[in-house]
């Protein structure tokens, strides 16, 4: 599950299920749909910040308020969609460079710290700088780009999009630059003695992470067509952090199924009501203790359970 | 012969502890210099000192005859330095293959070119090369977290030559790893300095293993080197004798 060549196909063709499905749904899971495809970009940035190089991001809702916000702002002005995409992702981007510069001297709960002031100072910008951004207004009428204006059509934008960054991610992982990630959580220290530039490999993780996320905003703004700066504080930076957490960090699935439980979750469990916090709580705090790798460990091992056991490799003299 | 790692009167002090304490020893091209010495002597944070993981207090690291005190890892490594620890420091969740591909793929043409050529970096054939030279090939695809402890030091020890380099320090490379696999680690190593042209610097507390391999070995105490010379010559020595036997 964690071998992103074996899995690739079966996140393209979970992409292409859930857009024959949303072609035939009503409009409610249509959005829910279209949502998934967002947040899941987002949290494969995350994955790939947090999950593969070990760095932890509690800003990741502000590089999606930083791609929303670029998009909401420049559509009025006649820029086209995909400017207002790249831009946004170009900011976040640069936006997680800066960002990666205290991992490189801080890390662990520190660093964890470093972003949360960073997702803070982020959610205030967008909250008080009212002649930008409208303030706790927001700012509606987001338009969508023709000719995707239709919901449908937006959904299958929406996964076009997530299959185009599932693809660049599949091959940025199994490139040298993937193994590079890895070696930087698994043992810094190591990795520099090979010649690993630690230092530009966590600048990078930080940036291609926050650039994705921005992607992830410039899609989510349009999407409701409404944006304001609390969709983009603290709890959407939780919540990307469960996604990854519960679908299986650093494994190319796990944001994929993750960010399904967090859209769907909520769903199922609306008939609770009041009790579907807590339900949904207890859910991910026993999924967690019988699986610290997620819902991904699970089917690893269920999947192993279905294979012959390999004969033990017995070391040669 | 050309030096080409030199130590000038190396000092490293933590608080009131003198760990390196005015060391000064030069190796030349294509030697295999042995450094012993009882625990707690100093041999780590001299190789740390050489290897640029901590800074010296004061003295000089000399590599072919440039000041390299100080320099990061990374600058020693794309200079040709490598290195291996005293505890195992492989990559538990690559395959074995791939942490041999990791350790030489850093020295394949830039970074860019990296992101868009070959997975592999063009290393897997020399990767398969390698395994099979350290009798690892049954093991190649994998995790290196799976493997044996001593499988785990010889991937160590392998992962050392896969960028072709001029210099390996290796610090306690034969610790964990069985008799029946000792003798062709040796020789293993023996080739790769007689085929490779590498110079070696060989920290060991196995005697035998280090007196038949190394050409030269250095013993420190307390910081200091009590004796350099001939691998005989420093076994037989009353001082050495003395600083492990404690009398």
């Amino acid at each position: 599950m964690n071998q992103p060549h074996r899995v690739l196909p079966l996140a393209l063709v979970l992409l292409l299920v859930a857009g024959l499905a949303g072609s035939v749904l009503k409009p409610y899971p249509i959005y829910l749909i279209s949502l998934w495809a967002v947040y899941t970009i987002s949290a494969i940035g995350l994955n790939l910040t947090l999950g593969f190089a070990g760095q932890i991001s509690l800003a990741q809702a502000s590089f999606v308020g930083f791609g929303a916000y670029a998009t909401a702002l420049l559509l009025p002005h006649g820029v086209p969609f995909g400017f207002t995409l790249v831009i946004g992702a170009a900011i976040s981007f640069i936006l997680g460079v800066l960002l990666g510069f205290p991992a490189l001297r801080v890390q662990g709960h520190y660093l964890a710290f470093v972003t949360l002031a960073l997702a803070t100072i982020a959610f205030l910008v967008f909250r008080n700088e009212s002649w930008l951004t409208h303030g706790t207004a927001g700012i509606d009428k987001i338009a969508r780009p023709i000719p995707f204006t239709s919901d449908v059509a937006y959904m299958w934008l929406c996964l076009a999009a997530l299959a185009v960054v599932t693809l660049g991610v599949w091959w940025l992982l199994r490139s040298p630059w993937g193994r590079a990630f890895l070696a930087l959580r698994e043992n810094p220290v190591r990795a520099a003695s090979l010649g690993v530039d630690v230092r530009t490999y966590t600048l990078l993780a930080f940036a291609i992470g926050a650039g994705l996320g921005g992607v992830s905003g410039a899609l989510f703004a349009p999407l409701g067509q409404y944006i304001e700066p609390s969709e983009f504080a603290l709890p959407l930076s939780f919540s990307l952090l469960l996604m990854v957490v519960v679908g299986g960090s650093g494994s190319f699935l796990g944001p994929f199924l993750g960010a399904m439980v967090s859209v769907a979750l909520p769903e199922v469990l609306r008939s609770f009501q009041d009790y579907y916090l807590l339900i949904y709580g207890v859910i991910v705090i026993l999924l967690l203790v019988f699986s610290p790798d997620g819902i991904v460990g699970i089917i690893a091992r269920g999947v192993a359970r279905l294979r012959p056991t390999d004969a033990p490799v017995e070391p040669k003299p | 012969m050309s030096v080409v790692l030199e130590a000038r009167d190396l000092h490293r002090h933590f608080g009131g502890v003198k760990a390196v304490n005015g060391v000064s020893f030069a190796v030349e091209e294509g030697e295999i210099l042995g450094v012993i010495g009882p625990n707690g002597s100093g041999k780590s944070t001299l190789f740390n000192c050489l290897l640029g993981q901590i800074p010296p207090s004061t003295g000089q690291v000399l590599l072919d005859g440039k000041d390299v005190t100080g320099m990061k890892p990374i600058e020693l490594n794309r200079r040709g330095v490598s290195r291996t620890f005293q505890l195992l420091q492989v990559f538990p969740q690559l395959s074995s293959r791939e942490n041999l591909i990791l350790a030489g793929q850093e020295h394949i043409g830039s970074r860019m070119k990296r992101l868009f050529g070959r997975p592999d970096a063009g290393l897997s054939a020399a990767a398969d090369r390698m395994l099979e030279q350290f009798k690892l090939s049954h093991v190649a695809a994998l995790p290196a977290g799976g493997l044996s402890y001593g499988q785990q030091k010889l991937l160590d020890a392998a992962m050392a030559f896969m960028a072709g380099p001029r210099l390996v320090l290796l610090d306690e490379p034969a610790g964990g790893v069985n008799l029946s696999l000792l003798g062709s680690f040796r020789e293993r190593l023996r080739a790769m300095n007689a085929q490779g042209g590498s110079t070696f610097v060989v920290i060991e507390h196995n005697m035998d293993f280090v007196m038949s391999l190394c050409t030269r070995v250095m013993c420190i105490a307390e910081g200091k080197v009590i004796a350099n010379g001939k691998p005989d010559d420093v076994r037989n020595d009353p001082t050495v004798i003395e600083a492990y036997l404690g009398h």
